[in-house]
């Protein structure tokens, strides 16, 4: 208790609040009101119904009147007791209504700043903004609102310090970014192709939820068929009549329904993807990948190209056809959890793609090179648990439940299926390593191609699971920031030499000397 | 694969052995109790529940422990810590010391009787984040914390 009162102090003289804090942009106050409103509909139901038996109406629209006051009141208590600064070497943040609290975010431990948008928000020229360090909490160093002159402001202030403070070459490029030429953007035809791609069934999936939800508020069963039977009746539709109409006619109705279906499906997808994804662009700028997307809610990230850590590029068997990738950078920030991942290209062709990767630092595979395959035995082996499960079920739906021979038998055609997937998955599998980056290939729905330089990676292991030993197999897992790569079915010499050559890369490093070395390339 | 087929891998001390098992008799124990309570209450045959429970608890204090000690080592290199455990599953763990961004020396209140400690590293990467290695001499604890922080520095250098 009375160390408290000396800090204060301590403190008061330098970050004086009286001219140097500076407060959020009122409108935000609003923005965040009415955005904050659907976590008031629960009190406001409770207010509501709790004050119905009442005589006198008036009663219950001043309870609910007191609540959006007292929400209000509280939202306008926290906006009064928030303060940033602006330092020499770190951006203070001031806030709390009881206990406060001060945080320093020094400038060299700022990852990231990015620019949020959201619908309302952009219609009073209002932005979020975050920025990112590389502490777990980095969410807690947000501004929401400032006026979008005063985002970039900041945006522009963090560059500043952090580009004077790597290399001061860096403040010649700022200038020239803001009209160089991407290095990847998405047309609307483009972000279109990439809808039918994404076709998607997920929306009956939340209406359904939602009417299961929400029922009581519906003034009909949803789930009583015979409410719906009845409903059909009523318009001269009868079962009997649709049994009566013939097989054309029913072949015909039930494709109309499934055109419906799959129309339904396109349309969630593209309108998704347009959502996400309209006007995408990707600038390299001084400081890292820029990325800016988003119809309703504008996004603007950006990524360090230091801070990469490995590339994945990824595919499915039918985009494949046509030759459409996507590329994530895998980095170490984990405060973005939506995306701890950075898209780099959503929907790209590999020839976009390398550029993109090559400006962080990593090459495509040689071409010339074989991919290493697991060795089979790896994914057979999982027969041994699979086959007399099979049969003993076989068995007890014969002897248990009377199930005739005939129908017993279509169980085998679990293994079988089964089996055709994991010799997609052998296919599929590939691994190798060259003297500067790891390769791992695998999937065969979800066909990734992961790709680490080896001096970012951080532990290596050598496992052997119970099964594994007995084959004599082994898996070596790369640990890296952000995620990991694994390589399996490798014979454990293989592995073995493996991961001793790569440790001589890496040891060989110091990490803080790859990081430098990775920003001081970038202001060539 | 025992440790002892490989020469260059370091053995944790003996006392670990003895570490462990106080441990892992001190833990058990409240499944044993639970075990005592289902034979006194004599819902199945006598000695059904409390004769495999006890013989169970004495296999995983004190037969465990020894076997895990066997399959434990390490080797502490000029660049990398190397770390080997496990027999059912095995795990070969090498952390170069450049990449290592703190090191935790702990030792718990058994540890401490018998002087003790387990070096804990830890790394930015998000597979074995923190790679730990039990029953060390403090002393040697100390001196390979130490050694590590030593490296560190040189390189940063």
């Amino acid at each position: 208790m009375t160390a408290q009162p000396s800090s204060d102090v301590e403190a008061a003289p330098v970050y004086n609040e009286a001219d140097d804090g500076e407060r959020l942009h009122i409108l935000g106050l609003f923005v965040g009101f009415i955005t904050g409103l659907p976590q008031l509909i629960f009190p406001i139901f409770a207010a509501f119904f709790g004050t119905r038996g009442s005589d006198n109406p008036l009663i219950s629209i001043a309870a609910v009147c007191a609540i959006l006051l007292f929400s209000l009141f509280f939202r306008w208590l926290s906006w009064v007791r928030f303060r940033y600064h602006i330092g020499a070497h770190d951006i203070r943040i001031e806030s709390g209504v009881v206990s406060r609290n001060a945080r320093s975010i020094p400038f060299e431990r700022i990852q990231d700043v990015s620019i949020e948008q959201k619908p309302l928000a952009r219609l009073f020229a209002l932005g979020e903004v975050k920025f990112e360090t590389g502490g777990s909490d980095g969410d807690d160093a947000k501004l929401s609102y400032v006026s979008m002159d005063e985002a970039n402001r900041l945006r522009e202030l963090v560059k500043a310090h952090k580009s004077g403070l790597v290399s001061v070459a860096n403040s010649g490029t700022d200038a020239s970014e803001v009209d160089a030429p991407p290095i990847f953007a998405m047309d609307p035809r483009r972000v279109f192709i990439f809808g039918l791609y994404s076709f998607s069934l997920v929306i009956f999936a939340v209406l359904g939820g939602l009417a299961q939800q929400f029922d009581f508020l519906l003034p009909f069963e949803i789930w009583d068929f015979r409410h719906w039977i009845g409903v059909a009746e009523k318009r001269g539709v009868t079962v009997e009549n649709l049994n009566g109409i013939g097989w054309a006619a029913q072949i015909i109705l039930a494709t109309v329904a499934l055109c419906g279906l799959i129309l339904i499906g396109f349309a969630t997808g593209i309108i998704r993807t347009l959502l996400r994804e309209h006007g995408f662009r990707l600038d390299r700028t001084a400081k890292g990948f820029r990325r800016r997307r988003g119809l309703l809610t504008l996004t603007d990230a950006v990524m360090p190209a230091h801070r990469v850590q490995a590339a994945v590029i990824q595919t499915g068997p039918i985009r494949k056809r046509r030759g459409w990738h996507s590329l994530k950078f895998v980095s170490l920030a984990q405060d973005s959890k939506d995306e701890t991942n950075f898209v780099a290209a959503p929907f790209a062709t590999l020839a976009e793609i390398w550029p993109i990767a090559n400006a962080a630092l990593i090459d495509a595979p040689d071409p010339a090179v074989r991919f290493r395959q697991g060795k089979f035995a790896w994914w057979s082996i999982r027969f041994f648990g699979l086959v007399p499960t099979i049969i003993l079920a076989m068995t007890a739906a014969m002897f248990f439940a009377g199930i005739p021979f005939y129908r017993a038998v279509l169980l085998l055609l679990v293994p079988v299926v089964f089996g055709f997937l994991w010799w997609l998955e052998w296919r599929r599998y590939g691994d190798f390593i060259d003297s500067k980056q790891i390769y791992v290939r695998e999937g065969w729905w979800r066909q990734r191609l992961a790709i680490a330089p080896q001096v970012k990676v951080q532990t290596i292991e050598i496992y052997q699971g119970p099964i594994a030993r007995r084959q004599g197999l082994a898996s070596v897992n790369f640990g890296i920031s952000g995620g990991s790569l694994e390589m399996i079915a490798l014979p454990l010499e293989t592995a073995k030499a493996i991961r001793d050559a790569v440790i001589e890369q890496v040891a060989a490093v110091d990490y803080a000397v790859v990081a430098a070395e990775a920003r001081a390339s970038k202001s060539i | 694969m025992t440790i002892e087929s490989q020469p260059e891998l370091t053995q944790l001390n003996p006392a670990y052995v003895t570490t462990t098992r106080i441990a892992s008799a001190l833990g058990y124990l409240p499944f044993l109790v639970g075990a005592g309570v289902l034979e006194y209450v004599q819902l199945l045959p006598p000695g059904c529940v409390f004769v495999p429970a006890f013989l169970l608890y004495l296999f995983a204090a004190f037969v465990v422990p020894a076997r895990k000690y066997r399959h434990w080592g390490y080797d502490m290199g000029r660049d990398r810590l190397r770390i080997v455990r496990g027999y059912m599953f095995f795990r070969d763990t090498v952390v170069p010391f450049g990449r290592i961004q703190h090191i935790d020396v702990e030792q718990g209140p058994i540890d401490r009787r018998y002087d003790l400690a387990t070096l804990t590293v830890h790394t930015a990467g998000n597979h074995n984040s923190t790679v730990t290695l039990p029953g060390l001499l403090h002393a040697d604890a100390l001196s390979m914390r130490e050694a590590i922080r030593a490296a560190i520095r040189q390189d940063q250098i």
